[in-house]
């Protein structure tokens, strides 16, 4: 689902160039790149009608509001599911849920991820053994299967808790990327420096350290947010879904169980999982993007 | 090597002891009382029959004796090969209902897993610095793999079983027909998997281009390619190069992705009703099987273990510094 190899779709950050040019040269390549245009223009558009769409459509999503079974029209854009629910309130929904469960989760993972592979990679020695060993054992587990059963057991049926255990399963080859480039860069000088200036481990590692792979930082978070996207609509297409409310695996589930392909209500199953595919594919495609910005030897392609 | 494949195994063993730990945990740490919240969710108001369910299942458990006990009895049944009894297949123990669905996800998850990984790494190699082929694989590769396994598969059955009425939809084979062994038979079967495979194919297939395309690139423009480059050395020996070079951390990738690819084969399974271990899932969440679901659960486990087992070893076959004891392999 993600790109093959998430530490090697990423090229690694060259590090030791002063922060203002590389600023500003990412700026000049960021607005000329049009992958990344484009990535980012599609992920704003779906980001505009998660955040404006459920005040637009103000039916509530799984509400039976109108007649069943209703193809598009002028009064249901996205017509009607089989017991007359909106589908373009839950759509409108839907999107939203996702960007939430993208954010939170994404943004859990990346945290946990950074936190142990800089640990890891500048401590070293047995905390690095340790920390590589949990890593190694997390990254082997099939996440889903876990979900599952902690979902099952657990009755989760809230957005909030589906992404918080997402992030906290979906974490290990972010660390082990952050590790490995923190180990290249713990023996620069300016660490050395910083380090015999009796600097804390802790601030080292965030003034130091982490700056220099910013870009590095971001893309993974990019990578993490998609995945957790996907993660999430695998779950709720399972029957694991939120229960408080609506999410595009929601929608695919119960356009299954209720036969929708049967009946050729193709407006019920086709725009979540189009969304889906569109909201995680522009993200990729803006990563690559990003990367060319940030990285000078891809630019010329 | 023996180095390697000992830290292997460890990492391995320790994963299957977490997973089991964790698959005993959760019913008896979870907040709330797993037994009432069973009895509860049955539906059942007469009191008699609660307090028997109740009854039941805490010796199902085994809460009456003290945790330690209960986990080293978990780990005896385990290896006696007792998973405990499935209730939406009852009397049949959950070791049973899991064998039958097997083969049906094997039999999905080998051939595509493989095929996309080989179609994957030959379209990515070829379109790598060539313009036109490149602007093809790199936008359909990532529309592909942006899709959610049962999208696709969702499409695929709608379009190929509904409208055109081409293909079946649903079973592993014809509800007519009683399994033997005849050619009509087999047939069944191969028409009621082409779907399916095709669907997980395509998902996989996307990743694996992509990876591979930015892979050879990374790789020609490597030292070694550019010193043969510059001695004349034909392009296509070049290639070939760059391409053993690469293959390496796509052997690795498929490693890391075979959960993400287990879990598309249970979710397309669902979509297609394929009597494999996903839709055997769906049945445990719906009926409330907690015996089956964690049986399924540890049998994936395991599954994906040996797989990257495998993987190791074919690892080691094809890069020679691991043999010499050298670190190659990262993973």
């Amino acid at each position: 689902m993600t790109t093959t190899d998430p530490i090697t779709a990423i090229t690694a950050p060259d590090p030791g160039t002063p922060p203002v040019t590389v600023r500003r040269e990412a700026l000049y390549f960021a607005v000329r790149n049009g992958k990344l245009l484009l990535g980012a223009g599609i992920v704003a558009i779906f980001l505009l009608i998660g955040i404006i769409g459920p005040f637009l459509v103000d039916r509530p999503p799984m509400e039976y509001v109108g007649q069943p079974m209703m193809p598009p029209d002028g009064e249901y854009w996205l017509g009607t599911t089989t017991f007359g629910q909106d589908v373009l309130a839950q759509f409108v929904h839907g999107v939203r849920n996702a960007f939430v469960v993208g954010l939170l989760a994404g943004g859990l993972a990346a945290l946990i991820g950074m936190v142990i592979g800089f640990v890891a990679g500048y401590r070293g020695g047995l905390v690095d053994e340790i920390l590589n060993m949990l890593t190694n054992v997390v990254l082997v587990i099939p996440t889903l299967a876990v979900l599952l059963i902690i979902n099952a057991y657990l009755g989760i049926r809230s957005v909030g808790m589906q992404a918080l255990f997402i992030g906290l399963t979906s974490w290990p080859w972010v660390a082990r990327a952050i590790r490995a480039q923190t180990f290249s860069l713990r023996s620069r000088d300016f660490v050395d420096l910083a380090r015999l200036s009796g600097v804390r481990t802790g601030k080292i590692i965030l003034r130091e350290i982490a700056p220099n792979m910013s870009s590095y930082l971001f893309m993974t978070f990019i990578l993490l947010f998609g995945s957790s996207i996907l993660i999430a609509s695998s779950l709720d297409f399972i029957g694991l879904g939120p229960t408080d409310g609506v999410s595009l695996g929601v929608m695919l589930n119960h356009a299954n169980q209720w036969s929708a392909l049967h009946l050729g209500m193709w407006w019920w199953f086709v725009p979540p999982g189009a969304a889906i595919t569109a909201i995680v594919g522009a993200l990729y495609v803006a990563n690559v993007g990003l990367d060319e910005v940030f990285n000078p030897k891809l630019r010329e392609l | 090597m023996r180095q390697y494949f000992g830290r292997k195994l460890l990492i391995y063993a320790l994963t299957f002891f977490v997973a089991v730990t964790v698959n005993w945990m959760i019913p008896r740490f979870m907040p709330g009382d797993p037994v009432a919240s069973m009895v509860a969710r049955a539906r059942i108001s007469d009191p008699e029959a609660v307090a028997a369910m109740q009854q039941y299942y805490s010796n199902l458990f085994g809460f009456d004796q003290p945790i330690l006990a209960q986990y080293f009895n978990f780990w005896g049944a385990l290896f006696a090969g007792n998973f405990g009894i499935s209730i939406w297949a009852y009397p049949l123990p959950v070791a049973d209902v899991i064998m039958d669905a097997v083969p049906y996800s094997l039999g999905l998850l080998i051939p595509s897993i493989l095929l996309s990984w080989f179609v994957g790494n030959w379209a990515g190699a070829l379109a790598a610095r060539r313009k036109i082929l490149d602007n093809t694989v790199l936008p359909v590769g990532y529309v592909l793999t942006a899709m959610p396994y049962m999208w696709i598969a969702i499409l695929l059955c709608w379009g190929f079983g509904v409208v055109f009425q081409v293909l079946p939809v649903a079973g592993g084979y014809s509800f007519a027909m009683q399994p033997n062994l005849s050619w009509e038979f087999v047939g069944s079967l191969f028409q009621h998997w082409l779907l399916p495979f095709v669907s997980l194919f395509l998902v996989a297939l996307g990743g694996w281009a992509i990876g591979m395309r930015n892979m050879i690139i990374y790789e020609l423009e490597a030292d070694y390619s550019n010193y043969l480059a510059a001695l004349g050395a034909p392009h296509r020996l070049i290639r070939r190069y760059a391409f053993r070079n690469a293959v390496l951390p796509q052997i690795t990738g498929l490693a890391l992705q075979l959960g993400v690819l287990v879990a598309g084969a249970l979710v397309t399974e669902i979509v297609f009703s394929y009597p494999g271990l996903g839709s055997l899932i769906l049945k445990a969440i719906q009926n409330q099987d907690f015996f089956l679901l964690q049986g399924t659960f540890l049998f994936i486990v395991l599954g994906v273990l040996i797989a990257n087992f495998v993987i190791d070893v074919v690892y080691v076959i094809v890069d020679p510094r691991t043999r010499a004891g050298m670190t190659g392999a990262t993973t």
